[in-house]
């Protein structure tokens, strides 16, 4: 199988492709022979990281992934939950940050265009988009440029596609410097009778190719993907593919047409390691060889070797198994929406992954092994280091709690969003009951009642602090602002991105994050049902924050009954749910006011997170409740804040919460950021009924103050009028984008 | 009445149109844009928002000369009602149907928000369910959208009562920072010469559920309605 004309596998081109010298070993023996190019591209595509899971796949193990309602757990395109009335939710997130960092308008682009396939590939329509981006310092000279560009690009594919992009998040720190994070999540809605995956069945089948050609771009994007970077990172542009929404809108409406017929037996998209990976998945899942003939592809440009042709990323590609004689209807659909159509192959019985080319045999190699059972590795960790617990008494306030709070609704982290998601389409399917701006977006499905509640959270400083902590967080937020809005919670997917697995240290924070976000997920009843690892987030030798992005969904059964966040009414009792301790140890406050980030964090009591989140969820199915705020990042004081800016209505509040053992600093009560809370406001008579229930939940209620005026008055503090506080929360951002120093 | 909705490669607020149209009374049916002619007896034909054909080249150029859009023209020729919005909207002026041109967003960005527009005139069949000067509230969601026409052209339509809608703030005044896409004169929307012909931006077709934002875009629908 050599041939003159490809290059001898010397040990500098099997590093090129990312393999290790031993996992080259390991394939020499395992084929008995030494590769073809063609074959040493496809374990490398294989064999990364990205592809994998080499790493993490050990740990990820222990994760939660059932409950009555999971359809379909990890190890699909994505993730399946039945909602009742026959219908179910499929979703997942996944990374798309080396390729954005390097080119951030494409890079992005791609992420969501990559993201909504794997959802319509399991016969879904995607019925909303979600996003979770870091970006570095704001004075860092390229965030700038790189805001732009990534918001365009997910702009540019999801609005032309036509799919709401209804909520996100966006952050900054200066350990995103090298490595941005464009985390992002599709939600699509089918039938649970109509779910398709990449299982491949009966032998001699056709394999069919569809959607675009196939180009030299992306090739290797997936090894890319699996490296750290240096300084010469823009040398890797040409791995990066480029996004074509159009294709997908009509690969989309093409592939739904026929998944409606009948015909598929098993389909796949072309993601990362394109036609190789999808191939293998097919076969290896299904326990079947696959032969590929690669003379049919379309190709977009002459001369593709194979080895070209197998490792392309060129987006907006499909693979499919068609049941046998259903191939001329199954074309006709195709050639209407005027995409590309080709049997490119067919099953086999012989568990061997065959690719011919002009004549030739390129490679020929088992396929269980390239897929199913490529390499896991134990790699060693040490836990970070424990942090000490800060005493919110040793803790003096360098300004007056109304000057700190008019800084944090203004800083980068926590200002307005609005220069974000007012460049997403977040109105189209005119189903967005709670647009962005919530804490969970709500979506009607169908013509309702019953709507979905969305949400992607994670606070990476805590996931640094203390990864256990910090990965249970990350779900129980998701989970509180499920709640928050009147969901019930029911499965979330996870993107998990960190710094390089072969240092013990980075090691140590994904399987720390890992075993917390699993505690989590059991104690909340929460599965996680899809997931994507984003591993070699760093320059230079330094990581990015462990970043353990969660994407939650929850059922509301009738969607009109819901909560939001503003005060809604003059002379509401304001009441805060759950326990305050006034802890400052990692949070915003500390970091931004004191510049020092530091400290433990707050610890996650998941029973009392459920109690309350039960409780609350309850009371606002009752329409006992209709205003209610997730307390997070700037605690209470930030959350009253964004409360009274929502519709101009202020809250004179007259208590501040204390701590177990009596009375806290004014500025621990106010921005300490304890877990498990959440701000209300009630009519005045039906207090008494949210106090009640709240005692017989075993759930902390305080009463603090009551809703009116034009200022949010603090104890102790000089009034801060709304109009201010809205200024400072909305203007940040357009000014910072507009050039103005950060 | 019975209205025929144009789909195009790229579409994809066909659906959304089709909701807001079905709660106002009419029939919908759908037309495939390489189709030659619209199903007889059709009262409205509908160009909806959407991305046709990608928009790569000019927002609307390529969907202006599809074989559906020449049925399109004919049922205007016959004074058939024609609606475009947004990407619709963008056909009927590369299509020749309405004057004028739509440029990229003064700030270059795509804008999806609320958005206020005033009714400029309620004698039409696209307004009658509206009062004169009323604000209503209703959504953008374009990257150009920013209305261009040269000089003569604009004093005609202006002087011809042609300005269907234009950008507003919440009292209806039309102060500079509403006219968010920059366009001429804040012109939002733009009739032709029987007024039976109406491009638009703005979606109303967004806003016809008060669960989902608001009612206020329901009146055009209803206005159609009654019209035909």
């Amino acid at each position: 199988m050599t041939d003159a004309q490809t290059p001898p596998i010397t040990p500098a081109l099997v590093a090129e492709h990312g393999l290790a010298p031993d996992e080259y070993a390991r394939f020499v023996a395992l084929i008995g022979r030494e590769p073809t190019l063609t074959e040493l591209g496809i374990v490398s595509a294989m064999w990364n990281e990205h592809c994998s899971y080499k790493s993490s796949r050990k740990h990820l193990r222990g994760l939660p992934t059932s409950a009555p309602w999971v359809i379909q757990g990890p190890g699909e395109n994505a993730g399946v939950i039945d909602i009742g009335d026959g219908l179910a939710c499929v979703f997942k997130m996944e990374s798309h940050n080396h390729p954005s960092f390097i080119e951030p308008y494409q890079g992005a682009a791609t992420g969501v265009g990559g993201i909504l396939r794997d959802v319509f590939t399991m016969g879904a329509r995607p019925i909303a988009a979600l996003n979770a981006l870091r970006f570095g310092s704001p004075d860092h000279p390229k965030t700038r440029h790189l805001v732009s560009g990534v918001v365009a690009g997910i702009g540019g594919y999801g609005n032309s596609f036509g799919v709401p992009t209804v909520a996100g998040s966006v952050g900054f720190h200066t350990a995103y410097d090298g490595n941005i994070l464009v985390n992002a999540m599709a939600v699509g809605l089918a039938r649970t009778d109509g779910i398709f995956t990449a299982k491949a069945t009966g032998v001699g089948n056709p394999i069919v190719y569809l959607g675009s050609k196939t180009g030299r771009d992306g090739i290797h994007g997936a090894t890319m993907a699996s490296a750290s970077f240096d300084d010469s990172a823009e040398e890797k542009r040409p791995t990066v593919q480029v996004g074509d929404p159009f294709a997908e809108k009509l690969l989309l409406e093409a592939c739904l047409e026929l998944m409606a017929t009948g015909a598929v037996v098993a389909i796949q998209d072309m993601g990362a390691a394109g036609l190789t990976s999808s191939a293998v998945e097919m076969g290896a899942k299904g326990d079947l060889g696959i032969e590929l003939d690669l003379d049919a592809v379309p190709c977009r440009e002459e001369g593709m070797t194979a080895y070209e042709m197998m490792l392309s990323e060129s987006q907006e590609r499909m693979l499919m198994v068609l049941e046998p004689g259903k191939r001329e209807m199954a074309e006709a659909i195709f050639r209407k929406w005027g995409l590309d159509f080709a049997v490119i192959g067919k099953t086999t019985d012989t568990l061997r992954f065959v690719v011919k080319h002009q004549g030739r045999i390129e490679a020929d190699l088992p396929i269980k092994e390239l897929g199913d059972e490529a390499p896991v590795y134990d790699r060693p960790w040490t836990p970070s280091p424990e942090r000490p617990v800060i005493d919110p008494a040793e803790v003096s306030a360098p300004i007056p709690d109304d000057e700190a709070l008019l800084a944090l609704v203004g800083s980068p982290d926590l200002c307005s969003k609005r220069w974000v998601w007012e460049q997403y389409d977040h109105l189209i399917g005119s189903s967005t009951v709670q647009p962005p701006g919530g804490d969970a977006a709500i979506v009607r499905v169908l013509e309702g009642p019953k709507g979905l509640a969305l949400t992607t959270d994670v606070t990476p400083r805590y996931c640094e602090a203390d990864p256990v902590e910090g990965g249970k967080q990350a779900v129980a937020e998701a989970y509180r602002n499920i709640c928050a809005v009147g969901g019930l919670p029911l499965a979330i997917t996870d993107n998990l991105n960190f710094g390089n697995p072969q240092r013990p240290h980075y090691m140590g924070q994904l399987v720390g994050c890992i075993r917390g976000l699993g505690e989590a997920c059991a104690a909340l009843d929460f599965p996680v049902v899809s997931g994507n690892v984003s591993l070699y987030n760093e320059t230079n030798e330094r990581g990015i924050l462990p970043t353990p992005t969660i994407g939650g969904v929850g059922v509301l059964e009738d969607c009109a009954v819901h909560a939001t966040i503003p005060f809604r009414r003059e002379g509401d009792a304001v009441v805060l749910l759950g326990r305050t301790q006034g802890w400052l140890g990692a949070s915003l406050w500390l970091a931004l006011l004191c510049g020092r980030e530091e400290g433990a964090p707050p610890p996650v009591d998941l029973a009392a997170e459920r109690r309350a989140g039960e409780l609350v969820r309850t009371l606002i199915a009752e329409s006992v409740l209709d205003t209610v705020h997730d307390l997070s990042d700037g605690g209470l004081a930030v959350a009253l804040a964004e409360c009274c800016i929502g519709r101009g209505i202020g809250a004179r509040i007259d208590v501040l919460p204390e701590g177990a053992a009596g009375p806290l600093p004014s500025h621990a009560a106010l921005f300490g950021e304890d877990q498990g809370r959440y701000l209300l406001a009630v009519p005045a008579d039906r207090l008494d009924t949210l106090l009640a229930r709240a005692r017989a939940a075993g759930v902390a209620a305080t009463r603090l103050g009551e809703t009116g005026g034009d200022a949010l008055i603090l104890p102790g503090s000089r009034a801060i009028s709304v109009v201010s506080l809205k200024d400072a929360h909305e203007s940040w951002l357009p000014a910072y984008m507009a050039g103005e120093p950060a | 009445m019975r209205a025929a909705i144009v789909v195009f490669p790229g579409s994809n607020r066909d659906g959304d149109v089709e909701r807001a149209l079905v709660r106002a009374g009419a029939t919908v049916e759908r037309v495939w844009h390489a189709e030659p002619e619209l199903p007889a007896g059709v009262d409205l034909a509908v160009l909806p928002g959407g991305f046709s054909y990608g928009d790569y080249l000019r927002c609307g150029a390529i969907a202006g000369r599809a074989p559906a859009m020449e049925a399109v023209r004919r049922h205007a020729a016959r004074g058939g009602l024609v609606l475009g919005i947004c990407n619709g909207f963008q056909i009927l002026c590369e299509s020749g149907l309405l004057p004028g041109v739509l440029m990229r967003n003064a700030n270059l960005r795509f804008l999806c928000h609320r958005q206020f527009l005033r009714v400029e005139r309620t004698d039409t069949p696209f307004t009658a369910a509206y009062r004169r000067g009323q604000a209503i509230d209703v959504c953008i969601a374009h990257g150009e959208g920013n209305y261009f026409a040269d000089p003569d052209t604009l004093a005609r339509l202006e002087g011809e009562g042609r300005i269907a809608f234009r950008y507003c703030d919440a009292t209806g005044a039309l102060a500079a920072d509403a006219n968010v896409n920059g366009s001429l004169n804040a012109i939002a929307g733009v009739l032709s010469e029987n007024a039976r012909v109406l491009g638009m931006m703005p979606h109303p077709e967004n806003l016809v559920d008060d669960l989902v934002g608001g009612t206020d875009g329901l009146g055009l629908f209803e206005s159609l309605a009654r019209a035909a």
